[in-house]
């Protein structure tokens, strides 16, 4: 068992109503997606480190192996490099590979075949070879996670051509936005989040995509808009909630894909709040909020009736004793603060 | 100083692995090698005139690497290399006029421009890609490998590497991973002795790179790297394990490039390596071995040199001049093949 798995298993939220339809967590709802990959196509294989682990990736790979056979499901050396470019030749040759990490931290010791080799192969020869493969790893947080096993790279990996990324908040989206991953025809990172792992929600059966570069409006609001993806939408959603019981209407953005990114579900939402607050799982520079916060005042500042405001992390590494941890994190308050404050420009 | 002596046996190794091969075999062994070194040496000539507007790594002097290995391969199987690529590219099959359109940065390139000299590509030919990063095609080759296993395609892979990329750690971990998986796929180390400018000594303790591989638990083979057929023997049998399901090999060829690590020319006298080092490298120079045997032997006339080299000088010049004469690309084409559809 994970040794974050009593705090994951502590967490609290709001159960999906049964009437809706299937409930699942988005483990499993991942889990359904890899196991229907593997079985509509040959070509869709898994693999990484502990995927046929009693653990199974939290979940995620449970029973994969048993019933696809070692050939298609299999653990790895820790050969974190070597492996992503086995994955990337793979995929030029004909596969789908599904690489799966615990952690993105472990993904920046694969950076040289990741950003310099599968994310430009297809421009570098001229688009005569393609390189589908899923990239997957679950962001950390907590439990003495600390600076090497809860680090959001997103950002970092957002200005590089030829790689999309997908963050992906609720169940639904989980096995949606998996299914089009492993479609898509270029490498993509999912990034999860490991809070997310437990989380109930209602989850179609059978095949669906959700679209890669598309967001959705989670809440609609007409004062302030809360943009981000992943589990920052969790907070974003409970921060709107906060802002309604002071007359505030914050239109929650979940972007899905950070890249490439939704634009124009961005710079609609401001044209009719005006307002922006960008929250994300990762570093405030040079990441998700830097870039939105960017997007609004090229393309939309006309709209802006107030500066952008960033909610994530700061320029700090993660501190790994419980204590450090609540000044780190931006919480549901932090996010209705700072829309707060944009209210009163 | 001569730091890196050749330690092979010269011309009685060539003699010795010529029995039972073809006249026409052989010749046809010295007509590559001797292709590749004439576009080598005029891709040199006409570098300074500044229409090749790429770096360049020439192969002069390892020929019989590229040559040798890729004598004993099909079509369909694949070959990696790494910057040094001029050479697995030619001898692969690669086509010339595409090679030279790339290096001229002409839309109709093999890689339309984008990859340059370092990134020669001819997928019908079965060069299926390079690496401009030391190791960095090593790890794709052995995914190219898998895919080969997985899809039960009788298929071989081969990745040219060099001495320093036994230094890459990725190495280490692709030779692994193929041992583990018994993956169909060949690590062949052209070990010229220097990384740019730096000698093995200065990078490696001093023990032969095959030892170091063998700890992989994977066969592993020296070859002549001179000696063309030393090369196609040592790959042959590399091959025939593959296709067997047997898994992969490590061969290591000792090998010296007569030129500068890139650009024209040599670069010995700025101190590195001593000019009398790649004089004595030249004294073995692997086509000369094999012309000399053949001459000797009476298995080529002087005729049908004369016919190769003007065949060969033919051939060139007039993918020169396709090359200039070809179509620059257009700024629409920067902005194509960033992602796949």
């Amino acid at each position: 068992m994970p040794w974050d798995e009593g705090l994951v298993a502590s967490l609290v939220y709001d159960r999906p109503d049964p009437s809706e339809g299937r409930i699942l967590t988005y483990a499993q709802a991942i889990n359904e997606a890899l196991s229907l990959a593997l079985d509509r196509d040959p070509a869709v294989f898994v693999m990484g480190q502990g995927v046929d682990d009693p653990s199974a990736m939290f979940g995620t790979t449970r029973g994969l192996q048993q019933r696809f056979g070692t050939a298609r499901v299999f653990d790895t050396p820790l050969s974190e490099e070597s492996m992503m470019g086995v994955a990337a030749g793979a995929a030029m040759n004909g596969l789908r590979p599904v690489f799966m990490h615990n952690r993105p931290d472990f993904v920046l010791l694969a950076a040289n075949q990741l950003i310099t080799h599968a994310s430009k192969l297809h421009f570098m020869d001229n688009g005569q070879t393609t390189v589908p493969m899923v990239i997957w790893a679950a962001i950390g947080r907590g439990w003495g996670s600390g600076a090497q096993h809860s680090q959001a790279i997103q950002g970092i990996l957002l200005g590089v051509p030829g790689l999309k990324i997908v963050m992906p908040s609720t169940p639904h989206d989980a096995k949606g936005l998996m299914l089009s991953a492993i479609l898509d025809n270029n490498p993509v990172c999912v990034f999860e989040h490991r809070w997310l792992m437990r989380k109930d929600g209602v989850v179609p059966d059978g095949f669906y995509r959700v679209p890669i570069g598309k967001g959705i409006v989670r809440r609609q609001g007409r004062d302030v808009t809360i943009a981000g993806a992943s589990h920052a939408i969790e907070l974003g959603m409970r921060a709107a909630t906060m802002l309604a019981a002071d007359g505030i209407g914050a239109e929650v953005i979940d972007l899905r894909t950070i890249k490439p990114l939704d634009e124009e579900i961005v710079l609609e939402s401001l044209r009719k709040t005006g307002r922006i607050v960008v929250v994300d799982t990762a570093w405030m520079k040079g990441g998700v909020c830097a870039e939105i916060g960017c997007l609004a005042a090229e393309k939309g500042f006309r709209d802006l009736k107030a500066p952008v405001a960033r909610v994530g992390l700061p320029d700090i590494p993660a501190p790994a004793g419980f204590t450090l941890e609540q000044f780190y994190y931006p919480d549901a308050a932090r996010i209705a603060a700072s829309a707060r404050e944009l209210m009163e420009w | 100083m001569i730091r890196y002596c050749y330690k092979g046996e010269g011309l009685d190794g060539i003699a010795r692995l010529a029995q039972g091969h073809e006249a026409a075999f052989l010749v046809g062994l010295y007509r590559s090698m001797l292709r590749i070194r004439r576009i080598e040496e005029e891709i040199e000539r006409r570098y300074h005139e500044n229409q090749m507007k790429t770096p360049i790594h020439l192969v002069i002097g390892q020929e019989a690497t590229s040559v040798g290995c890729c004598a004993a391969l099909r079509t369909a199987d694949l070959v990696y290399s790494s910057h040094r690529t001029h050479g697995a590219y030619l001898a692969k099959g690669g086509d010339l006029k595409a090679m030279l359109c790339e290096m001229h940065c002409r839309a109709n390139g093999c890689a339309g421009s984008r990859g340059g000299s370092m990134h020669l590509i001819d997928k019908v030919a079965g060069m299926a890609g390079t690496s401009a990063v030391v190791g960095g095609a090593v790890p794709i080759a052995t995914g190219a490998a898998l895919a080969a296993q997985m899809k039960h395609e009788d298929r071989v892979v081969v990745v040219f590497t060099g001495d320093a990329t036994t230094e890459e750690g990725v190495t280490s971990e692709s030779l692994n991973f193929a041992a583990l998986k018994r993956l169909p796929i060949i690590f062949l180390c052209e070990n010229n002795f220097y990384s740019v400018q730096s000698p093995l000594a200065t990078r490696q303790p001093p023990r032969e790179i095959h030892r170091w591989a063998a700890a992989h638990d994977l066969p592993v083979a020296l070859a002549d790297g001179v000696n063309v057929l030393a090369v196609f023997q040592a790959t042959q049998a590399a091959v025939a394990r593959a296709r067997a399901g047997e898994g992969p090999t490590f061969i290591e060829a000792p090998v010296y490039r007569f030129r500068a690590h890139g650009g024209a020319g040599d670069d010995s006298r700025m101190g590195y390596r001593d000019e009398a080092e790649r004089a004595e490298w030249e004294r073995v120079c692997p086509i000369k071995l094999l012309e000399t045997y053949l001459t000797q032997r009476g298995l080529i006339q002087s005729s049908t040199m004369a016919r190769v080299e003007a065949e060969i000088r033919d051939e060139i010049a007039e993918a020169f001049a396709f090359a200039l004469a070809s179509p620059n690309p257009v700024e629409a084409d920067l902005y194509r093949h960033v992602y796949a559809d």
